[in-house]
C-alpha cells in the first residue's frame, strides 16, 4: 500500500469512527436509531423558535456595520469560539488517554507523523461539523429573515471551527511538555471549562461592575467599548463581516484557518507520537493517600456517605464539569455583593441563576453518587437495603448543594429575606427535581463515564435542564408576579410528573 | 449484634455436615433459560469447585446466590437462613468476588477496607487490624497508602478480595478469583481462601483453571445448559465416569461433549 493510499484509508477510518461516535451520542447508543433522528430533527425545528426570539431580530443588517453592531456580533463569534476550543481540548485530550487505539495505531508501520496529521484533521473536522450542526437553527432564521447572504455565517463556523481546533492542539501539546501528562488530563478539563465560561463571566463582571446589571450587552454597547475597540477596517471584525456576507473577507477567514491548522498539523504532528507514547508510560501516578487516620465508626449510612464524599472530592471530572457551574455564580455573589452598598433591582436576577445552577450542580452530582457507581456488585450485595443504600447517596447531593449554596442565601438574607427564603426555596426544590430524574433514570456506569452521562438518556437530559429553567423562571417570578409563578410552578411540576410517568424506574 | 468471627490462621474447626448453601429448583431466563432447576447442597467448611463450559450458568447461579439477581423460580438458603425473604441477614454471612474487580480507583486499599467494613457494620476495633493483617499477606504492603488507579489487574482483584474477607464471612463465593494473577498471587490467594476453610468457612468457587480445582476442592460439581450433570469428589467422579486413572480435564471434556451431544 503506497503512502498516500495508506493516508487515504486511515482517513476513511476516522470518519468512520468520527461518524459512529457522533451517531452514538446523538442517539444514546440505541439500536433503534429511526425514533430517536425523528426526535432529533423535530428538536432542531424546535430549536429554530429560541433561535428566532434570540437572534430573529438581527436578520435585517447589511454592510457597513457600525463599531457598536461589530463590537456585539464579534463578541457573539468569539464566544462561539470560546465554546469550541473547550469542546476541542476536551477531544485532543480524550485522544491521548484513549490508549488501546494508540497502543495499535504506534505499533503498526504507518508513519507516525502522517497517521497524527489525519487524526489532527479529524478532531478539527469533528469541532467543525459539531458547531455546524449547532448554528444551523440560528443561521437558518438570519437566512429566512434576512436572505442568502447570511449562509455565509456557514463559512465564518467552520473557519472558526478549525482555528480553535488548531490552537487546542497547541494549547494542550503545549501543557504536555510543561506539566507532564499526569497532572495535563486534569488541568485541561478545567481549563476546558474556564475558557467556555469564563467570557460570558468576564463580560458579566464588567457590566456589573460598570452598570449595576448582569447584562453582556450593557458592556459591549457602551461608548466605553467603541473608545477602545479597534479601527472599522481591523482584522478583528473579519469574522462578523463575512457572517454578513462579505465573501472576500469570508475567503481570507477561511484561508487563515487553514493555514493555522495546517501549521499546527506540520509543527506538532511529530510530537503527537511522543506525548502519546509518554502517556502511555505515566497515565497512572500513584497519589498516596493520608497514613495516620484510624478507622472510623459508624453506621452503615454513614460509611456509604464518607466514600461517597471522599470520591466526590477526588473527582477530576466533577470538578471540571463543575467549575462551569460554579464560575457562573460568580457574577451573582458580585451583584449582590455591590447591593449591598447600592440597592439596585438588579439583585433579582440572583435567585433564578442560583436556583438555575443548584439543580444543573445536582444532576451531575446525582448522576456520580447514584448511577456512577463503580463498585456496583460490592454494594448490592452488602447487608442492608436497597432504599438506604439510596437514601443515603441522596443525601449526600442534598448535603453537598447545601454547603455550597448556605452561604450565599445567608449572604442575601442582610439584603432581602424574603429573596433569600424564595431563593433557598428554589434552590430546595431545583436539586430535588434534578436528583429525583437521575434517580427515575438511573443506569449502572463507572464514574469515568460522567462525561457521557447525557448520552445514556436524552430524556432525562432534557427534563433536568426543562426542570432546572422551570424552577429558575418560578423563583424569578414569585419575586415579582406571584400569579405568573404559579402558573409556571404548576406547568414545571406538570413536567416533572410527565417525566416520571415515561421513566424506567417509575414506581 | 454483627458476628465477628475468626481471623486467619486460627486453628480448625471440624468441618461439620450442617449445609452452608441449599439451593433447590433454582431458575432463570433471559432470552434463553440460563438456569434450569438447579439442585445443589454444599456443606459448611467445604471447598467446592463448580466447574462449566462458558455460558453454562455458573455465574448466573453465584449471582443469584449473592444477591446481585432474582431468580425466576426456586429457593435459597444461606446457613439456614433464606436469602430470598431475608436477604440482608444472608448478606451479612456471605462475601461476593467477581472475575472483574470492582474497586473505588480513587481509595486506598485501606480506605476501601475500611468502607467495606463500615457498610458490613464491623467495629473499627476488629477491622482495622484485619485489613492490615489481610493487605500484607497478600503482598500489598507497599501500596496500603497508594489511590488504587494505579493497580494492574490482579493487584485490584487481590484488593477486591481482601475487601471480601475483611467482614469474616462464612461463606465466600468467587466467580474467576484467580483471573489475572501472576503465579505467587494465585499462591497468596489459594493459601488465604485454604487458611479460610480450615477456620470453618465455606468456598464456593468457579473456575476454568481445572488443575485449580483438582487440587484444592473437597467437591466438584459441573454445570452445563444451566443444570448439575455431575458432583462429587474428584475419586467419586472418576467412578462415576468408570476411569479411575483419568485427569479431571478429561472427565470434564467427556461430560460437557455428553451433554453437548444430549442438548
Amino acid at each position: 500500500m503506497s503512502s498516500a493510499t495508506a493516508l487515504t484509508w486511515f482517513a476513511r477510518h476516522e470518519i468512520r469512527l468520527a461518524w459512529r461516535e457522533w451517531l452514538a451520542m446523538m442517539t444514546g447508543g440505541r439500536r433503534k436509531r429511526n425514533r430517536a433522528v425523528v426526535g432529533l430533527i423535530a428538536l432542531a425545528v424546535f430549536l429554530h423558535l429560541p433561535a428566532y426570539a434570540v437572534i430573529g431580530r438581527f436578520a435585517g443588517l447589511k454592510a457597513p456595520l457600525d463599531k457598536s453592531t461589530l463590537i456585539v456580533m464579534t463578541a457573539t463569534i468569539f464566544l462561539a469560539w470560546a465554546l469550541m476550543l473547550s469542546q476541542a481540548i476536551e477531544s485532543v485530550t480524550r485522544v491521548f488517554y484513549a490508549r488501546a487505539d494508540l497502543d495499535l495505531i504506534m505499533s503498526s508501520p504507518a508513519r507516525l507523523a502522517n497517521v497524527f496529521s489525519v487524526r489532527i484533521a479529524a478532531i478539527a473536522l469533528s469541532v467543525a461539523a459539531m458547531a455546524l450542526v449547532l448554528s444551523t437553527p440560528f443561521v437558518d432564521v438570519l437566512v429566512i429573515g434576512g436572505g442568502i447572504r447570511w449562509f455565509a455565517a456557514y463559512g465564518v463556523v467552520t473557519a472558526i471551527g478549525l482555528s480553535a481546533a488548531a490552537v487546542a492542539i497547541a494549547v494542550t501539546l503545549l501543557l504536555f511538555r510543561l506539566i507532564g501528562p499526569s497532572r495535563t488530563r486534569l488541568v485541561a478539563q478545567i481549563l476546558a471549562a474556564i475558557i467556555g465560561a469564563g467570557f460570558v463571566i468576564a463580560l458579566q463582571i464588567a457590566a456589573i461592575l460598570s452598570y449595576g446589571t448582569l447584562s453582556r450587552f450593557a458592556v459591549l454597547t457602551s461608548d466605553a467599548a467603541a473608545a477602545f475597540a479597534p479601527d472599522i477596517d481591523s482584522m478583528v471584525w473579519w469574522p462578523a463581516r463575512a457572517a454578513v456576507g462579505d465573501v472576500e473577507t469570508l475567503l481570507l477567514l477561511s484561508a487563515f484557518g487553514l493555514m493555522l491548522l495546517g501549521v499546527v498539523m506540520a509543527m506538532f504532528s511529530p510530537r503527537f507520537a511522543d506525548t502519546a507514547v509518554s502517556v502511555s508510560a505515566d497515565a497512572t501516578p500513584a497519589h498516596r493517600g493520608p497514613r495516620s487516620r484510624a478507622f472510623r465508626a459508624g453506621s452503615r449510612q454513614a460509611a456509604l456517605r464518607r466514600k461517597e464524599f471522599v470520591l466526590l472530592r477526588r473527582d477530576p471530572w466533577l470538578l471540571s464539569q463543575s467549575l462551569m457551574q460554579l464560575l457562573y455564580l460568580v457574577p451573582p455573589a458580585l451583584l449582590l455583593w455591590r447591593s449591598f452598598a447600592d440597592s439596585t433591582l438588579a439583585i433579582v436576577l440572583i435567585t433564578p441563576v442560583v436556583a438555575m445552577a443548584a439543580g444543573q450542580l445536582a444532576g451531575g452530582l446525582a448522576w456520580l453518587t447514584i448511577s456512577g457507581e463503580d463498585a456496583a456488585d460490592l454494594v448490592a450485595t452488602a447487608p442492608l437495603p436497597c432504599s438506604r443504600v439510596t437514601r443515603a447517596k441522596i443525601e449526600v447531593v442534598l448535603m453537598a448543594i447545601a454547603a455550597i449554596f448556605a452561604p450565599l442565601v445567608l449572604a442575601l438574607a442582610f439584603a432581602s429575606p424574603l429573596q433569600a427564603i424564595v431563593t433557598a426555596t428554589g434552590v430546595i426544590v431545583a436539586a430535588t427535581s434534578a436528583t429525583a430524574i437521575q434517580l427515575w433514570f438511573r443506569v449502572q456506569a463507572r464514574r469515568s463515564q460522567f462525561r457521557r452521562r447525557q448520552t445514556s438518556s436524552r430524556l432525562a437530559t432534557f427534563a433536568e435542564a426543562f426542570s432546572s429553567i422551570g424552577w429558575a423562571a418560578t423563583a424569578a417570578l414569585a419575586l415579582s408576579l406571584p400569579i405568573a409563578a404559579g402558573v409556571s410552578g404548576l406547568l414545571t411540576a406538570a413536567l416533572l410528573a410527565a417525566t416520571w410517568k415515561i421513566s424506567p424506574r417509575r414506581g | 449484634m454483627v458476628r465477628i468471627g475468626r481471623q486467619p490462621g486460627l486453628p480448625n474447626i471440624m468441618k461439620s455436615e450442617e449445609s452452608a448453601l441449599q439451593v433447590r429448583g433454582l431458575t432463570k431466563r433471559f432470552d434463553r433459560l440460563a438456569v434450569d432447576g438447579l439442585d445443589l447442597t454444599i456443606r459448611e467448611g467445604e471447598f467446592y469447585a463448580l466447574l462449566g463450559p462458558n455460558g453454562a450458568g455458573k455465574t448466573t447461579t453465584l449471582r443469584m446466590v449473592a444477591g446481585l439477581l432474582k431468580p425466576d423460580a426456586g429457593e435459597i438458603a444461606v446457613l439456614g437462613i433464606d436469602a430470598l425473604t431475608d436477604p440482608v441477614a444472608a448478606k451479612q454471612v456471605t462475601a461476593w468476588v467477581s472475575d472483574e474487580p470492582m474497586i473505588y480507583d480513587k481509595l486506598t486499599p485501606l480506605e476501601y477496607l475500611e468502607f467495606v467494613a463500615g457498610l458490613w457494620g464491623i467495629d473499627p476495633a476488629t477491622s482495622e487490624p484485619a485489613a492490615h493483617h489481610l493487605l500484607v499477606s497478600l503482598g500489598l504492603e507497599p501500596h496500603l497508602y497508594e489511590r488504587c488507579e494505579g493497580f494492574s489487574k490482579g493487584m485490584r482483584q487481590k484488593v477486591a478480595l481482601a475487601g471480601a474477607l475483611v467482614h469474616d464471612p462464612r461463606l465466600i463465593i468467587l466467580d474467576e478469583p484467580l483471573t489475572g494473577l501472576d503465579a505467587v498471587s494465585a499462591r497468596h490467594v489459594k493459601g488465604l481462601l485454604q487458611d479460610r476453610v480450615r477456620a470453618g468457612c465455606t468456598v464456593i468457587m468457579t473456575t476454568h483453571i481445572l488443575e485449580v480445582a483438582e487440587r484444592m476442592a473437597d467437591r466438584i460439581g459441573v454445570i452445563a445448559s444451566g443444570r448439575l450433570i455431575a458432583e462429587g469428589t474428584l475419586t467419586e467422579l472418576r467412578q462415576q465416569n468408570g476411569q479411575n486413572d483419568t485427569s479431571l480435564e478429561d472427565m470434564f471434556i467427556a461430560l460437557v461433549d455428553v451433554e453437548a451431544i444430549a442438548a
